[in-house]
């Protein structure tokens, strides 16, 4: 098992590098990519809803619809099959800019409740994380006791059992927000023990028999060498954390019952048929994703700095 | 001994002491003292006795055998016990800490060369053991409702009974939805990435919108999908293709990277031309990355699948049992349906990790032994 957990940690590792190499002046080729997506979906979207927009002629016996009139039909039908992104901006719009903060109808306040989740969770999970880590790396029985389980762990669909924590904690009294962040907590933890067993494994031997030299006790090679160096990891495995701490928390919100959230949004938005809803609440996921993301990169650049690390 | 064994040392026989002075347990309101389980008694005066270690050199595997004895016994009490009593608490954490004391030593001596590599399997099962031991005796013998969290021993009777359900469930999920949905995730994500790598332009575009999108939360376009392609099993296996398609892509253009100048240069001065190049140099050399992609969609799978049968689904699947029992607060039956996802979601990581080794056979994490 250890093998293979090691093949985990460096797969992983491979993923943190990855994350980390970014290709220079790639806007330009970014920006047409998008332009051609929306293009593509453009087409897409007419394509899927054309024949839906002919049904609902016949049956109310329009007859007679000239081209561009069904083609503006179709682009501004109510629960299309595949809403064209004008129609989700402007869903977007109207449930962010244009309703009050409180409102439930708001979308900032179902991704405030979503983000509060989420923020909470992930401060645990890597929290937790970093203290598992911490101590595997400095004791031997924990290392092979834990490690495979916690590899273990994330190959158990847990997201599958998340709207049963929700119900059970709901029944003993705990609810709102405590019973996301766990799952959140769950999710965000596993990215950040393995990255950080790796960082603060990442000191040279002779970095360490520097600090043997210098008499320094274990909790000042700890303060000292390994936290600094394991820096560049953590903020890597923040990234992957966050964004799998976000899943936790819409997943959380899907079990019947909870009416907060963009997870409620989603569940509301498919019982009602109204797409258009389901995939401006998708946008709203995104762009959190994207933010909380950039969040943990702008803390990574300043920490640098701080250090005085080379750009 | 080190300091932390000489504490966990201490403490166990202390916890020992402590459970023998203290009521074990009760039936109705009448005292069970602990005479009436003989293997639990004969554990904590071995227990208390075990304390000459501080003179005696004592071997690691008495600990693990005091452990063993304490476990077996205390969830043999389980059966003629009622309500536990604070003895049987200070007993059941002198085993747990008997088995981290025999798990501390055998790793040291690991360490040290005194003991082959391979024992090293013991000491996470044992983890796993003493997680299960004390979650049955928490249930049962504090008496925990069903609700909240079921009996390993209870979820297995569960399980046991209901193999036929089980078995459809898994069939629907698994076979028909999470297998399909893989296959076509990856391979298309695969070819996409090699129709991608032959032009730089687009690896430049799609690469961090890919590496984007799949840190975001795909799985909310299950109901979309769910509205797209109906309830049963290739909405749930859209999710999955979905998914799976770009953790794939941006790791196999990531791989196909991977190989270093001076192999392709070798391979120009064979004549070699695209597609022998891709083949016999680029492909193998992006394995590894391909198959951290395949395992990372292992779990993606399995979870795109559960999930999105919430949103509506025939009435058979993991998904659906999942949240209709939960709903009945039948919470055992949905305990055994997480045991066979996790159980379904390991075995088929690990599937993939040994097709890895084989195939990687010359990256140096395979080679190395320890790696």
């Amino acid at each position: 098992m250890t093998t293979a957990s090691e093949s985990l940690c460096m797969s992983f590792a491979r993923l943190t590098m990855r994350n980390v190499v970014k290709p220079t002046g790639s806007l330009v080729p970014i920006l047409i990519v998008v332009a051609a997506l929306i293009v593509v979906w453009y087409v897409a979207a007419v394509l899927m809803n054309w024949q839906g927009m002919s049904d609902f002629y016949q049956r109310t016996d329009v007859t007679g619809v000239s081209f561009n009139q069904q083609l503006n039909d179709v682009l501004n039908a109510e629960k299309p099959l595949l809403p064209a992104p004008h129609q989700i901006v402007g869903e977007f719009w109207k449930t962010t800019v244009e309703q009050a903060v409180t409102s439930k109808r708001s979308l900032v306040y179902h991704g405030w409740i979503t983000l509060s989740a989420t923020l909470l969770g992930f401060a645990m999970g890597t929290v937790f994380g970093i203290g598992l880590a911490a101590f595997i790396v400095h004791n031997q029985a924990m290392d092979r006791s834990l490690m495979p389980w916690i590899i273990a762990s994330q190959t158990i669909p847990i997201l599958a059992i998340a709207p049963m924590v929700i119900v059970v904690l709901n029944a003993v009294g705990i609810s709102g927000l405590i019973p996301k962040a766990l799952i959140s907590t769950y999710l965000s933890f596993f990215p950040v023990v393995v990255g950080m067993v790796k960082g603060f494994r990442s000191p040279e031997s002779i970095q360490l028999d520097l600090m043997r030299t210098y008499n320094a006790a274990r909790f000042q090679v700890f303060t000292k060498l390994r936290w600094p160096i394991a820096l560049p990891y953590l903020f890597t495995s923040m990234k992957v954390g966050v964004a799998a701490s976000l899943v936790g928390a819409i997943v959380g919100e899907l079990p019947a019952g909870t009416s907060n959230g963009i997870g409620a949004r989603l569940l509301a938005g498919s019982y009602y048929g109204q797409t258009i809803q389901i995939w401006s609440a998708l946008l709203a996921a995104a762009l959190l994703a994207g933010a909380l993301i950039a969040l943990v990169g702008l803390a990574e650049r300043l920490t640098n700095q701080r250090l005085g690390a080379r750009a | 001994m080190t300091a932390l064994q000489r504490v966990l040392a201490a403490f166990a026989s202390g916890f020992a002491l402590l459970a023998l002075i203290f009521d074990f347990a009760s039936t109705e309101g009448a005292p069970l003292p602990v005479w009436e389980f003989p293997l639990v008694g004969v554990f904590l005066v071995l227990g208390v006795l075990s304390l000459v270690r501080f003179r005696v050199k004592i071997s690691y595997w008495v600990d693990g055998v005091l452990a063993a004895i304490g476990a077996v016994g205390l969830v043999l009490a389980l059966e003629t016990l009622q309500q536990a009593e604070p003895g049987y608490w200070f007993a059941l954490v002198a085993s747990w800490l008997f088995a981290w004391l025999f798990a501390e030593r055998l790793a040291l001596a690991i360490a040290r060369d005194e003991v082959p590599d391979a024992v090293g399997v013991l000491i996470p099962a044992i983890f796993g053991v003493a997680i299960l031991v004390a979650w049955e005796a928490i249930t049962r013998g504090g008496n925990v409702p069903k609700v909240l969290l079921p009996s390993p021993s209870g979820i297995w009777e569960t399980l046991i009974g209901n193999i036929p359900r089980i078995a459809a469930d898994f069939q629907q999920t698994f076979l028909k939805a999470v297998l399909a949905g893989y296959a076509l995730g990856c391979g298309a994500g695969f070819l996409v990435a090699i129709a991608v790598d032959r032009s730089p332009f687009l690896k430049r575009g799609l690469l961090p919108l890919g590496n984007f999108i799949s840190a975001l939360p795909l799985i909310g376009i299950a109901p979309i999908m769910v509205m797209w392609f109906g309830f049963d099993w290739p909405s749930k296996a859209a999710v999955v293709v979905i998914m799976t398609f770009f953790p794939m892509l941006v790791n196999t253009v990531a791989g196909l990277n991977a190989a270093g100048h001076m192999e392709r240069d070798l391979m120009r001065t064979y004549a070699s031309g695209y597609w022998s190049t891709l083949f016999k140099l680029r492909l193998p050399a992006a394995a590894p990355f391909i198959f951290n992609a395949l395992k990372i969609n292992s779990t993606l799978a399995l979870i795109g699948a559960i999930v999105a049968e919430f949103f509506g689904t025939p009435i058979v699947g993991m998904g659906f049992r999942i949240s209709s029992e939960i709903g009945k607060l039948n919470v055992e039956m949905v305990w055994a349906e997480i045991a066979v996802a996790a159980l379904a979601g390991s075995v088929f990581y690990w599937v993939v990790a040994l097709i890895e080794r084989a195939v990687t056979f010359w990256h140096p994490s395979v080679r190395g032994g320890r790696a």
